[in-house]
């Protein structure tokens, strides 16, 4: 494929491995030295508390007093069986469609507008990515006090006779969440930006010029050429912003849980059940269902990574 | 790299040192995981609900316009002074507390100034965290991680009965303080149902600081009177009378703020409390009244019908903001904690009048601050002289005078306090005393949880048979019973 040969320059190649063998001497040695205990770290407070939290997942520990008995997967029908929890999964749902589609269209597009070759690109793109550098606490208040239905934008839309823009924001019921999204992607867009302007200067000058000799206009040069040829770029940004909306807490946090828990995330229901409700095995159940969940994302991404490390 | 002169070899040795050191330093750190779960409570202070709210007695406001010492007085009494025998202690004694606010901050000063005269010889540390779900939740998740880890701190602030019982008690983490109680006689001076709330297997288990009552209605005297109400009404009824009437001048009678979970569970609490009595209410968590009883349906009927009269924007205020809305006369009335008028004073607002909320008149509501005394604490006399302090006739009178509340003696001297405190005082000691809900007194917090979930949800979809199946689930769950 085609794509391949056109790498945004995002990957970095596997480098060539001699024949000699050389474990313990050289560069290896201290390459192994350098990564055991990132190695370590990793395993014992990220795979071993995975393997934990299943565990508990499966005990009778819902009180302050640690009781490890084994009560199956009681915890797991109480927790889909949940209101709360059935309506944080319709929330990821919306969450995810709203963040994931906006950060990738805005983030393409304001990547094809700075490739343009405009005067002080570099002023732009420092301010389209600067709300990357917020956190997500300060992004979730400024949000909060922006899409306030008596203030703010609708403040703002009925000062310029634009009532019909009105909303009620993330106090509606049933799509806060997506408002919530918006605040999610203000922030992360300028990343996704960022990626796709790597791309877009990995893609040679050539292959535009021939398709343009060949007869493209520049639309069909987008549509045929060079969004095919950043698909892999896609693909990373499909994977950071879905997991964005899958472990999102602070906006949840600072926003509130809204109307009927509209704007509530799994991530808030755990910390709450876990650290409010004391009952560590049902929040341990949640921390499961998001690890499954992102399984799901980050399975493919690196099984397609391990295909070019081969290549 | 290579610009920098840097050879890969030598930056691949120099990382490699980097990060092995950077690891066994943070190994050897086992205050580490509660640092990090700082973090975000630092961060968002504002945000928090109920811990924002209970606050604020801001020291600054407008004193002249300030009818009583709260807001900007100050407490005089003579220095503490050491009874006969007094141990003193040394070393640390580190206090977690979720006080950082006006008012909060000046009391809990007054707990450590008479701690620090008794004991000079001993360090205060001062471990305050503010915000978080429900009262103290940032708190309460870097103390339960704290405990959890065997390095608890001398003493912690807690709502007094439940939420120390269900959370630390019976989890066997703490120590029962019967004879602390026996020795300095506060079997005596404490009255006899908060001693009960307080017990667990007929044991005392933390020392109260202060009472606060929750069921209090706080109203905008000018807007009432513009239509023509001049007493606080006495039923439901009567408060959507004057719902009405407002209503049609265009506005809201009750401020709701319910961003998260909380405030409505706080008021309907009140509304349950006005339609099963003190004992139906009582009874709801030893599993004497059933939370089936067609009496919760009323009083759940009454909860979704008084949203009529609330602030439109309801789903968008947090309760941190709920005493601006009644500062700026956007709403006419709120059903609140008496943690409310030193702010409304402070901030210059002094038109308003109180009364208990609809239907709980001879009724106390009740949540206590208390400290307890956590097994295995590295300065035990420490912890012993802490508790002792938080007891006395002394601190107690100071510290419920900058807190807004009254003291948990019934023994102390009210001439300093706020008409209104002077009135709680009265109440106090001829009222029936029932624990809230919300505050932790009355049930466990996972069942605090479920409740606060099933009215918040009540308060968007208005579904009384929902909410009340969700609260016979969250009863059974919970395992109400004498």
């Amino acid at each position: 494929m085609e794509t391949t040969s056109a790498k945004p320059g995002l990957f970095v190649d596997a480098p060539s491995v001699s024949r000699r063998p050389r474990w313990l001497r050289g560069d290896m040695a201290i390459a192994v030295l350098v990564l055991s205990p990132s190695i370590f770290a990793v395993a014992v407070f990220i795979y071993s508390f995975i393997v934990w939290s299943f565990f508990i997942s499966g005990t009778k520990w819902n009180s302050a007093v640690v009781d490890l008995s084994w009560v199956g997967l009681d915890n797991w029908v109480n927790i889909f069986t949940n209101d709360r929890f059935q309506t944080d999964i319709r929330n990821l749902v919306l969450y995810a469609a709203g963040f994931m589609s906006q950060c990738i269209v805005l983030g393409f597009l304001l990547a094809v507008l700075l490739d343009q070759k405009i005067k002080s690109e570099s002023v732009f793109r420092t301010i389209f990515i600067f709300p990357f550098a917020v956190s997500g606490i300060v992004t979730g208040v400024v949000w909060r006090w922006l899409m306030r239905p008596e203030a703010g934008l609708n403040l703002l839309f009925s000062s310029v006779g634009l009532d019909f823009l009105k909303s009620p924001w993330y106090t509606d019921p049933n799509w806060g969440v997506v408002a919530v999204s918006v605040a999610g992607a203000w922030q992360f867009s300028g990343y996704v930006m960022a990626l796709y302007l790597a791309g877009l200067r990995g893609i040679s000058n050539d292959i535009r010029e021939a398709a343009l000799i060949d007869g493209c206009n520049t639309f069909t040069l987008y549509r045929r050429v060079i969004v095919p040829l950043l698909a892999p770029v896609t693909f990373t940004a499909v994977v950071l912003t879905g997991m964005g909306s899958i472990r999102v807490f602070d906006l949840p946090a600072v926003i509130g849980t809204g109307a009927a828990f509209g704007t509530d995330a799994l991530a808030f229901h755990m910390f709450s059940l876990t650290f409010t409700s004391l009952r560590y095995a049902l929040g341990a159940t949640i921390a499961c269902v998001m690890i499954i969940v992102s399984a799901f994302l980050v399975v493919p991404y690196l099984r397609s990574m391990a295909r070019e490390a081969e290549q | 790299m290579q610009a920098a002169g840097l050879t890969k070899r030598r930056f691949l040795r120099l990382a490699a040192l980097g990060t092995a050191s950077a690891f066994v330093a943070a190994a050897c750190s086992p205050a580490a995981p509660p640092a990090a779960t700082q973090a975000p409570a630092a961060a968002k202070p504002t945000e928090a609900p109920a811990a924002a709210a209970k606050p604020t007695q801001p020291a600054a406001a407008a004193a002249g316009a300030t009818p009583t010492p709260i807001g900007g007085g100050k407490f005089t009494a003579p220095a503490v002074t050491a009874p006969a025998g007094y141990k003193q202690a040394t070393g640390k004694l580190e206090i977690f507390s979720w006080w950082t606010s006006g008012g909060e901050v000046e009391a809990l000063d007054y707990l450590y100034a008479d701690y620090r005269t008794l004991n000079p010889q001993s360090e205060v540390i001062n471990s305050a965290i503010t915000g978080g779900t429900a009262s103290g939740g940032n708190m309460k998740a870097v103390l339960q991680t704290r405990m959890m880890g065997g390095d608890a701190p001398e003493s912690f602030q807690i709502h007094l009965g439940h939420e120390l019982i269900d959370n630390h008690v019976i989890a066997g983490r703490m120590e029962p303080l019967d004879e602390l109680y026996a020795s300095e006689g506060w079997d005596k001076v404490f009255p006899k149902g908060l001693i009960e709330i307080a017990s667990y297997q007929g044991k005392p288990w933390s020392v109260p600081v202060n009472i606060h009552r929750a069921n209090v209605l706080w109203y905008n005297k000018q807007m009432f009177a513009d239509v023509g109400v001049t007493e606080a009404p006495k039923t439901w009824d009567a408060f959507f009378d004057v719902g009405e009437k407002l209503k049609a001048k265009g506005q809201p009678l009750i401020g709701v703020a319910e961003s998260s979970p909380g405030f409505w569970a706080h008021v309907t609490e009140t509304i349950l409390i006005s339609q099963l009595g003190a004992d139906g209410y009582r009874g709801l968590f030893t599993g004497t009244t059933k939370w089936d009883d067609k009496r919760v349906a009323d009083a759940l009927n009454i909860s979704a019908k008084a949203l009529d009269y609330a602030n439109k924007d309801f789903t968008s205020v947090s309760w941190g903001d709920i005493n601006d809305l009644m500062v700026g006369g956007k709403v006419a009335s709120i059903i609140q904690g008496d943690w409310t008028p030193g702010v409304l004073w402070s901030k210059g607002f002094n038109d308003f009048g109180w009364a208990p909320a609809p239907g709980n008149a001879g009724i106390y509501d009740m949540l206590s601050d208390s400290f307890g005394l956590p097994m295995g604490v590295k300065n035990r006399d420490a912890a012993i002289n802490w508790l002792k302090v938080c007891g006395s006739k002394h601190a107690q009178e100071g510290f419920n005078f900058y807190k807004g509340s009254i003291p948990a003696r019934t023994d102390a001297d009210f001439s300093q306090y706020t008409p209104y405190h002077k009135d709680a005082a009265k109440d106090w000691s001829t009222n029936q005393l029932v624990p809230s809900i919300v505050h932790g007194a009355a049930a466990k917090d996972s069942f605090n949880v479920d409740y606060q979930t099933a009215i918040n949800v009540l308060a968007t979809k208005k579904d009384v048979a929902a909410a009340q199946s969700a609260l016979v689930k969250a009863a059974k769950d919970a395992d109400f019973r004498a």
